[in-house]
């Protein structure tokens, strides 16, 4: 298993290793978690301190449309957003990728050619997961051929809370296989995990498997991104590269639609993380409707006027 | 005997925005006194943010707002009515207080203000006979022209006339299907912020009024130069305010209803008049004689025309059958 980091090599000998592992880690204090991440909320980052964060907000989202409605003109026009977000101002920065399902994959390849701009496409029978191994592989390899230089694949939830920890850890070794020198999110759904100390499990079994980043949720459930999961899988994230040198991006997912919100995640970054994760390369946003409300906040800062709906493209 | 006995129960007057009672996200507050000076209440001291959030929650209510039947804002408004009468007391205290006037003189102000409010909830069903109607146009078309809401208003209620006019530059505002952003009278907010007690109690859709209590000339600053917000009543402004809010209203075209001018100038100039007229110095809003029948300007003010031209086909012999 040449991506298990050797520190670890043991950890995922077998079943049992992996469990006395998991099991072995440092539980969760709850309270501790949700009040350090609320303290880290009150922060007020204003002026020069705002503008700069709003940029570096825009240039980690990826701009996500994940609706059974999705059509190949709204691709493209997304992907036109993406590159372009505010064509009053040139000087807004791009966003990081686009992120649409798999078919939609190679519209957003060709629209976003040359940009810069990336394109992450979600598999492995996103968002619920329940397919066979065989099925997940092949939506994969699907999603890098049509030019997806991104994966967001889904754990087996039902795998990770029955606690057969390693068919999951094999599930995502296999995917990361099947991508190739495509980046690899895998998305936890941590508003199914039901604990921190699951989180943190979790967190780990994607660590140990390769993953390049690890990802809160799809956006398909009811809880989604909060500051404490996304702090706790910061920490997971500072601890797992103290302990191997490996670097490892955090996503966090839905639900984050105000300036205000990504600033405060971007906070959690810098405390926790520390500054090498913010860049587009290390943290990301899973946002649709965030890059407006962002727009609208740096129009603020510009023009010194609120701005309103009507002057950002409507999604 | 009790009285004295018992701890005086200190009212906290907040904001009213998007259907809820928020303190100053400044966390600032000022002294309210009465016209001699004695101390009244705190009441929060706004800040721009708090106008934001203030255009942030009436533009959230104005598609509900302005897309429910006229028939329907009607019954809501006359509710608001009904509510106002059942508080009335309160109302005559707070404007006894703050106006200085005697509790007969009060009583009778809200009185009005109640009656007012009566007759603009008359008039939602009945404005769109008044300003629009079928154009007796020279083609084959039926043509017709209906009055829609401008949108998101801001509303600088009148300095001196505490609740009467305060009543009298909200409800016509929100009769027609607008969202308003109300600043209340710097000196005599209570009434206003007692009134957002009444309008959350009385089937208004939270954000359809929002109120704000503060400094008129920071507060309205940026709620002029507001991208989101399609009009402004600058009623509350005095003269050099004015001016600069129209200014920056100017910037996205909002509609902008001046603060009338003094009674010496014949009415008719009051919509023309620029906004360097001469006002009254010591508050614009004063000029205003709120007791007089209101008429329908302040209806027609924040009202958009859409007009249809529907064809009726090539007119025959006999002439369209329109």
């Amino acid at each position: 298993m040449p991506t298990t980091a050797p520190a670890f090599a043991d950890a995922t000998a077998s079943d049992s290793a992996l469990r006395r592992f998991l099991f072995g880690l440092p539980g969760v204090d709850a309270v501790g978690l949700e009040a350090r991440a609320a303290s880290l909320g009150t922060r007020s980052i204003k002026t020069t301190a705002k503008a700069y964060a709003i940029d570096l907000a825009i240039s980690m989202i990826d701009l996500t449309t994940l609706e059974g409605a999705d059509t190949p003109g709204k691709v493209r026009a997304l992907a036109a957003k993406a590159v372009n977000p505010d064509p009053t101002d040139r000087t807004t920065p791009r966003t990081a990728a686009v992120c649409v399902y798999p078919d939609m994959a190679s519209t957003a390849a060709a629209a976003l050619a040359g940009s810069g701009v990336k394109v992450a496409s979600v598999a492995t029978a996103f968002p619920a997961g329940r397919a066979a191994l065989d099925v997940k592989l092949a939506d994969v390899r699907d999603a890098v051929a049509a030019g997806a230089d991104e994966i967001d694949m889904v754990i087996d939830r039902g795998a990770f809370l029955s606690g057969r920890f390693l068919k999951v850890y094999e599930e995502i070794l296999a995917v990361k296989a099947e991508c190739g020198p495509a980046r690899l999110k895998v998305i936890f759904e941590t508003g199914e995990l039901s604990t921190y100390d699951n989180i943190r499990r979790a967190s780990w079994i994607g660590m140990l498997a390769g993953a390049d980043f690890i990802k809160t949720s799809t956006g398909k459930v009811a809880t989604n991104a909060t500051p404490a999961n996304t702090l706790l899988m910061l920490e997971a994230v500072r601890d797992f590269r103290a302990a191997t040198g490996v670097q490892i991006g955090v996503k966090p997912a839905g639900g984050i639609r105000t300036t205000k919100d990504a600033v405060k995640f971007l906070v959690l970054v810098n405390e926790t993380a520390g500054e090498d994760w913010l860049d587009p390369h290390w943290f990301r946003f899973g946002a649709s409707s965030l890059l407006n409300d962002l727009l609208m906040q740096r129009q603020k800062l510009s023009t010194g006027r609120y701005s309103g709906p009507d002057y950002v493209t409507v999604d | 005997m009790s009285d004295q006995n018992r701890l005086g129960v200190f009212k906290t007057y907040k904001l009213y925005v998007g259907g809820k009672f928020p303190r100053s996200e400044s966390g600032r507050v000022y002294e309210v006194t009465d016209s001699k000076g004695q101390w009244l209440a705190n009441a929060p001291q706004s800040s721009r943010k708090d106008a934001r959030d203030a255009v942030v929650a009436a533009r959230k209510a104005f598609g509900g707002w302005s897309g429910a039947t006229a028939y329907n804002r009607g019954q809501v408004l006359y509710r608001v009515a009904e509510m106002l009468e059942g508080r009335k007391e309160q109302f005559v205290r707070e404007v006894a207080a703050s106006e200085g006037l005697s509790k007969s003189k009060a009583a009778a102000a809200v009185d009005a203000a109640i009656d007012r409010w009566v007759w603009y909830a008359g008039w939602t069903d009945k404005i769109g006979q008044i300003a629009g109607g079928a154009n007796p146009v020279a083609g084959p078309y039926l043509n017709l022209s209906t009055p829609e809401p401008t949108g998101v208003v801001a509303v600088l209620a009148p300095q001196k006339s505490s609740f009467l006019g305060l009543v009298s530059v909200i409800a016509p505002v929100i009769a027609t299907g607008n969202t308003a952003v109300v600043v209340a009278s710097a000196d005599a907010p209570l009434p206003a912020l007692s009134l957002g007690e009444v309008l959350a109690t009385s089937d208004v859709p939270g954000g359809v009024v929002n109120i704000l209590s503060g400094a008129t000339a920071e507060i309205a600053a940026p709620l002029a130069a507001h991208q989101d917000v399609n009009a402004i009543d600058l009623t509350g402004a005095d003269a050099a305010l004015a001016k600069e809010l129209e200014i920056a209203a100017a910037d996205n075209l909002k509609r902008v209803l001046r603060p009338p001018v003094t009674r010496r100038r014949p009415s008719n100039e009051a919509q023309s008049a620029t906004a360097s007229s001469p006002v009254d110095a010591d508050g614009a809003s004063d000029s205003e004689d709120w007791s007089a029948s209101p008429g329908t300007h302040r209806l027609t003010a924040f009202l958009e025309t859409k007009t249809v031209w529907h064809p009726t086909g090539a007119l025959g012999a006999a002439g369209s059958s329109y």
